[in-house]
Formats: C-alpha cells, structure tokens, sequence
C-alpha cells in the first residue's frame, strides 16, 4: 500500500511541477501579447490625441493633450505607462460609446461566450460521433454522407447559411426566434448578472426567459456548431481511422472485446488526445466572436463591436479586444495542454 | 481428436492488379503440441495465424474447406461467436509489445478486461490478472499493473502481453514472432516462460517465426512456408534431414561458428518452389 500512495504522490508532484512550467510559459506568452497589442496601437495611422480632441480643436489644446497622453515621451516608457493602466483594468474610454472599455467588453463577451459555448458544445456532440461513425463505416455511404456534410458545412458561406435559416425556420416554420438575444417582452423578467442568458434565466427560475433565450440561440448556434462540426468530424475521422489501423486495436479483437468497446474505448481514447486541441482551437475560435454571424442574427458580441471599433478607429476598444482575445487563446491553449496531460499518461511523465 | 484441423486454407487480398493469394492452401492438424511455422515476410505465415483466428484484414477474405477448432467449425461464426472463443479459449501473443498494448490504458486493467469481457467479477479479474503477472515472473506485480505500456520495458511489456493471452487459460495459443522484438539476452528468458506455462497447461501452440534455429529448438514440429504454401513438414529433430531444396538453403545459410564461410551463402529461389 506505501509503495501505491508514494506513486500517486510522485504523479502529484511532476502534475504540479508541469503546471508551474506551463504557467511561466503562459506568463512569457502574455507579455508579448502585451507588447505587440501596446504596438499595434502605436503603428496604425490613427492619431489617439484627435480622438481626444476632435479634428477642429486649436494646435494650443492638441500639444497639451498630446502631452497628457505621453506621446513625447520615449516608447518603452509609454509601453511601461500602457501597462500600468492594463494592470489596474484601465483599457481607457470608447471614442465610440464614450464608456470604459472594461465595461463594454463585459456587456458584450457574455454574448459571445453563450453563442460560442453553446455551439461548440452542439459542433462536438455531434462532430464527434458523425467523425467515429465515417472512420468505422470508412469508404462507405455513411462515410460519404459525412464528408459531404462536412464540406458543405465548411465551404458554404455562413452568412448565407444564417440568411437562408432565419428565411425558413424563423419566417416561414416560425419554429425558432429571430434575431437578437431575447424578445423585448423578457428582458426585464430577470436580472442578468453574468450576462449570459441561458445561465442567468435558469439559475433565476425564470423558464419562460430561458425558454425564449433559447429559441433565440439555437439557430445561430446550430449554424456555428454545423462550422465548427464539419472541421471536428474531419479530424475525428482521420484520428481515428488512425488508431483503429494501430496493434492494440487487433490485439483487443483478439481479447474478445466486443466491437463497440473497440471503437469508443480503445480507439477513441486515444483520439481524444490530440482531439482536444483542435476543439479547443475550434471554441477559441469562435470565442473571437463570428462578425457575420452575429450581424445576420443582430447579436450583441465581441465580433460586432471589434468591427464597429475598428472602422469607427475607436483604437482604445480594439486594443482591449484584441487583448482579450489574446488571453483566450492563451488560456485555452493552457487548458487543452493541461487536459492532454491528464488523457495522455505518455505526456504526464515527460517534461 | 485434434485441436486444430486445417485443410486447404486460403487468404486471398484484392488488389488493382486482381486478386492476390497470400496463402494458398495451407493444411496443418494440431494437437497439444507446440509446431512452428517458419518461412520469411511475405510467405503467408502470420496472415494462417490471423486467419485461425478470423482476424484477416479488411477487404481480405479467408477460406478453406475444413477449419475446425475443438469440433467447432470456424467458418461462418457470427461476431458474437468468434467473441466467445477469442481471448476465452484461443489467443494470440503480438510481435511489439510497444505497438500492441493500449498506451493510454493501464497494463492491469487490459488484463482485467479479457476476464471481465468473458463475465468476471472485477475483484475476481484484478485477482486472476495479478495471479498471472506473477505466473511470467514480474517481481512487482502491483507496479506492472497500475503502470502504462511506455513505463516498461519491451521484455517487461511481453511478458505483460503473455500474461494477458494466457489469464483466461485458453486451449490454443497462436505465437507471432513474440520474441523478435526484444533484445537476444530477454528472448531466451521470455521463450522459457511461454513454454513453461504452455507445458503446464497443455495449451496447442503454433510459434509463428522467420527464425528457422529457435524455432526448432522450441518446437515439436515445424511447418516450412513459402509464398503462401507449405513446402515442407518435418519433427523438429529431423531439420538436419531437411529434403526442401528452400528448408536446405535457409538452413545453409545459418551461421555457423566454428568455419568461417566465405562467400556468405546466399538462397537461390527456384521459381518451382512457389507453383
């Protein structure tokens, strides 16, 4: 018994020592992050004392401005004074909605993240089986029908997807909710303290808000979730057609092992490894929030006010997007090596 | 009665150019003997063993005009038949441990799951498969068991890949190259352990090798293949009286340690031998 909790004791230890690698990594990760986002911000061609001053202020308030912004001073100590404000949460003010960029992204991310959540949650559900299913019945009719689905869910224009969409299942079935998070009738039927609807309603008992919020989401998020499973089942597909071409997969049929066993035991568990990269990448993905689609279904995301930021050179707003979106990326990144070493025991011992 | 009977089988592949015949009528009885069947890549020797045991490879197709184990007829078994005599009462040891045990499933619990896919309690399964590490001589068997294929060694992990084909005692055991993988010095080890525990529970073996010199040492009788046939069937003892001019050239080619033979002899293929 010593000998089995020492063991475990030593898997602990290496788990924890990882971690620590893994989040200097991230650290150094994030700084550069940092520095090219404090960058970008300096090298396009958008004058920040003009979006203080407007353009018919006189030369007199432009140098003042122009010095309390610190853009006589050297660029590292710009860099150093941005970083500051970055740490105490201070993005600066929207240009455009005259509000604290903190407080814009926390209005709109929400929206991104239930939209995202939700159909990456729909693309993996089903990417996944349809994905088993085509590498088992490999070169036969079920197969085909995948990898045509797939192509079509990975060619066709979404936005035209999402028109074609609310056309027949919001105008014509009337099955769904049309565009936006919610009707007008239940937004004050709930207080929305995370910003994601779904969560919000159910936690709060209010399950006809749930139910609208949802008949709101679903078209859209089926939609993504289709983009996102037509790469999922691909990958799936060959990653384990991979697999169930390996010796352990005959050495199995030679236990007994019944065939089902097989293919979501066996063969799947070790797909699973490097599965979990491509659908974090596929959820950090849509986490950057789907500028068309959230304009063809008026959803309040990040995608729609990075944009609108972008062409209004409200530099302030897409400096503090990209930065989030940097950290997402990062942060799942993290949590898919993290989840690697846990499916993996190959990649739990080695560092 | 024998254990095995085999007549006339054939494993056929298609291919662009037509169907291609890796083995073409090969007929062997076996009893609880241990034969060996010798022959080099490609002369249809682990697809006869793989085709015993119904597992030849998508799109090829086996036949033949008697295949019977233990008065079972294998032809025409459904999934769940071939289920209940696989890894119950006839298996097969792998070449690479490396390659053939799951890497992300711990060694124990792939033992367990023979016993448990035949209708073991879990207590009784972890029971019979530590039993069994210890059977092939693993020192620690509660480490091996909770460890992954990667942390042991290739003798460590064969002698785990043994213990696993042997924990529900089956009748039949098919051998493919279980040794080739493995250093010299382990195989001599590994070797002895197989032909103990096929001894002491009077298994049928067929030890599947391209090494003619181990095999014979090894075996009661010997199977010589070539492109897909048996060319020649000969006791073990009797190989110096090889009458095959391909058992004859293999065995010329074994060297030999007192002599030193120059020019190395190499094997002339009569385009006879394989009609």
């Amino acid at each position: 018994m010593t000998t089995l909790t020492q063991n475990r004791g030593r898997r602990g230890a290496l788990w924890l020592r990882r971690a620590v690698g893994l989040l200097a990594t991230v650290a150094a990760t994030f700084f550069g992050l940092l520095l090219v986002t404090f960058l970008i911000g300096r090298i396009v061609p958008v004058d920040p004392v003009l979006a203080v001053v407007g353009d018919r202020a006189p030369q007199s308030v432009y140098d003042k401005v122009f010095h309390e912004l610190g853009l006589d001073r050297p660029l590292w100590e710009q860099f150093w004074m941005w970083l500051q404000k970055v740490a105490t949460g201070d993005f600066g003010t929207s240009f455009l909605t005259k509000k604290p960029i903190v407080e814009d992204i926390r209005r709109v991310f929400p929206a991104t993240l239930e939209l995202a959540t939700v159909s990456i949650i729909i693309g993996t559900l089903v990417g996944v089986p349809a994905g088993v299913w085509a590498a088992v019945r490999q070169g036969r009719w079920a197969d085909q029908l995948v990898r045509v689905l797939g192509l079509v869910g990975y060619s066709a224009p979404i936005f035209w997807l999402g028109l074609l969409g609310l056309l027949i299942f919001y105008a014509k079935l009337g099955v769904v909710a049309g565009p936006g998070r919610i009707d007008i009738a239940y937004e004050y039927s709930f207080t929305p303290e995370t910003g994601l609807y779904l969560w919000d309603t159910a936690r709060q008992g209010a399950w006809d808000a749930f139910g609208n919020a949802f008949s709101h989401i679903i078209l859209p998020a089926s939609l993504l979730g289709y983009f996102s499973m037509a790469y999922i089942s691909r990958m799936t597909r060959s990653f384990m057609l991979a697999e169930l071409g390996q010796e352990y997969i005959v050495t199995a049929r030679v236990k007994g092992v019944p065939e089902w066993r097989i293919i979501w035991v066996h063969a799947l568990r070790n797909a699973a490894v490097p599965l979990v990269t491509v659908i974090a990448l596929s959820y950090a993905g849509l986490l950057e929030g789907s500028v068309l689609t959230e304009t063809v279904f008026a959803w309040p995301g990040l995608g729609q006010y990075l944009t609108n930021s972008l062409q209004n050179a409200d530099m302030n707003a897409v400096l503090g997007g990209t930065l989030v979106i940097g950290a997402i990326f990062v942060g799942l990144n993290l949590l898919s090596d993290l989840l690697y070493s846990m499916l993996d025991a190959r990649v739990r011992r080695g560092s | 009665m024998s254990l095995l009977n085999v007549e006339n089988l054939r494993v056929t592949f298609p291919t662009r150019q037509g169907p291609a015949e890796v083995v073409r009528g090969v007929s062997f009885t076996l009893g609880r003997e241990r034969l060996g069947i010798v022959g080099e890549s490609g002369s249809g020797k682990s697809q006869t063993g793989r085709a015993i045991l119904g597992l030849t490879p998508h799109p090829g197709t086996a036949t033949a005009d008697r295949l019977e184990f233990d008065g079972i007829d294998l032809r025409g078994l459904s999934a769940r038949q071939w289920r209940g005599l696989r890894g119950k009462r006839m298996s097969m040891v792998m070449q690479d441990p490396k390659f053939s045990l799951n890497p992300v499933m711990a060694v124990g619990k792939q033992l367990m799951e023979v016993l448990r896919t035949h209708g073991a309690s879990r207590a009784e399964a972890r029971r019979a498969a530590l039993e069994m590490l210890e059977a092939v001589q693993i020192r620690d068997p509660e480490r091996v068991f909770r460890a992954y294929p990667h942390e042991l060694s290739g003798g460590m992990g064969q002698r785990a890949m043994i213990a696993m084909m042997l924990v529900s005692a089956p009748d039949l055991l098919i051998a493919d190259e279980p040794t080739s993988a493995l250093d010299v010095t382990i195989q001599i080890e590994v070797l002895r352990i197989l032909d103990r525990l096929v001894q002491e529970r009077g298994m049928g073996l067929i030890f599947i090798s391209h090494d003619l010199r181990l095999v014979s040492s090894f075996c009661d009788r010997v199977l010589v293949m070539y492109a897909g046939r048996v060319v020649e069937e000969l006791r073990a003892s009797d190989l110096s009286q090889a009458r095959h001019p391909y058992t004859q050239g293999l065995l010329n080619c074994l060297p030999q340690i007192d002599g030193d033979r120059r020019p190395l002899p190499t094997l002339d293929r009569d385009a006879s031998w394989a009609e």
